[in-house]
């Protein structure tokens, strides 16, 4: 594998995980539980959006074949994709939805704070800029999670459910390929065992303050970063491509 | 009107360190966090502030329309106490 083809690889995963999960936060919109909620999330899916655009815009840029970010979003196959499984889970009831943005935030807040001191410029710019809304939307799904835990008996148990079955997805943030094992060499990816503990112990600590217990699974499922996917990713697909792909000339 | 959706908190935006937190507009959260990340997310989204104040809209104590005579009317008629009468220096503005 070249360098170049490990960027591609590397940077087309990023961007895979941000769409997918902004895809299934765009859901709640208009749906929301109020009006001031439905706007916060709406607006945290649009900064996620907006980073995946920006890397598979990039990821096209690497590639250099005459592909676009819209051609990645919109003509490639569930079997194509290559987020993490814990992004198109479904969203389920808002305790479900909080619970695996809190994974996925204090993840995403570690990775994208030790990717701004990456030697590729295109990516470090990127991460500095998600870094400040990452922060943000970490602070709001901290304190749903901990809002949750510490309510009533039926919320409490609507969270502890959540993660029950969204923990066993997690065990895929750690996991190192050759485009990875490539990359970090180069000083251009980062090296996701660095933070493992931290992410942890931050999780740890939220799901005691929030009075939720750690499932004791030893299993963790995997295969995302292979094409190897949950059932949920391709109806999510059908809805996300479904207009690209009726008029592929559709323009704004 | 009582519903799901938590009490009501009043939103002051600061547009600048210095100046004053204006009010501008209220919403609903549970609790002061919430009530915080709310305001930014209704109110600051487009550069409109650099700090934010939020306050229970039940801790506001406000004079209601029917005090409007007793409060307010009885200075129309003392002009002398408005500083109107002292050249002010082109430099003090917000008088």
């Amino acid at each position: 594998m070249t360098t170049q083809e490990a960027l591609f690889k590397y940077t087309l995963r990023l961007g895979d995980c941000s769409i997918i999960l902004a895809q299934r936060l765009c859901e709640w919109t208009s749906k929301g539980p109020f009006l001031e909620e439905d706007l916060a999330l709406t607006n945290i899916a649009l900064d996620i959006f907006g980073r995946g655009k920006s890397l598979l815009e990039y990821a096209a840029r690497i590639e250099g074949k005459g592909r676009t970010e819209d051609t990645l979003a919109f003509f490639r196959s569930d079997r194509q994709f290559t987020n993490y499984l814990i992004c198109e889970q479904e969203n389920g009831d808002y305790a479900k939805t909080m619970i695996r943005q809190a994974m996925v935030d204090c993840f995403d807040l570690l990775l994208y704070s030790e990717l701004t001191k990456s030697k590729d410029e295109t990516l470090a710019g990127i991460a500095a800029k998600s870094v400040k809304e990452i922060t943000y939307h970490k602070r709001h799904s901290f304190s749903w999670t901990d809002r949750f835990g510490n309510g009533t008996e039926e919320s409490r148990t609507r969270a502890q459910k959540a993660l029950n079955e969204l923990w066993r997805f997690t065990g895929e943030f750690f996991e190192v390929e050759e485009a990875d094992e490539i990359l970090i060499k180069e000083g251009v990816a980062v090296d996701v065992k660095s933070f493992q503990n931290k992410w942890e112990t931050e999780l740890h600590a939220l799901f005691e303050k929030a009075n939720l217990t750690l499932p004791e699974t030893v299993f963790m499922q995997t295969g995302g970063r292979k094409g190897i996917h949950t059932e949920h990713l391709a109806y999510l697909l059908a809805e996300m491509q479904a207009l690209p792909r009726m008029y592929p000339d559709a323009k704004w | 009107m009582s519903d799901s959706q938590g009490p009501l908190w009043e939103v002051f935006v600061q547009k600048k360190a210095g100046q004053p937190f204006v009010h501008c507009g209220n919403l609903h959260a549970y609790d002061k966090e919430m009530a915080l990340q709310n305001a930014r997310d209704l109110y600051t989204r487009r550069g409109e502030g650099m700090a934010l104040w939020v306050v229970p809209t039940a801790a506001i104590v406000a004079s209601s329309p029917e005090d409007q005579g007793s409060f307010f009317e009885p200075s129309n008629d003392k002009v002398f106490r408005h500083p109107t009468f002292y050249p002010m220096p082109d430099v003090i503005k917000h008088m």
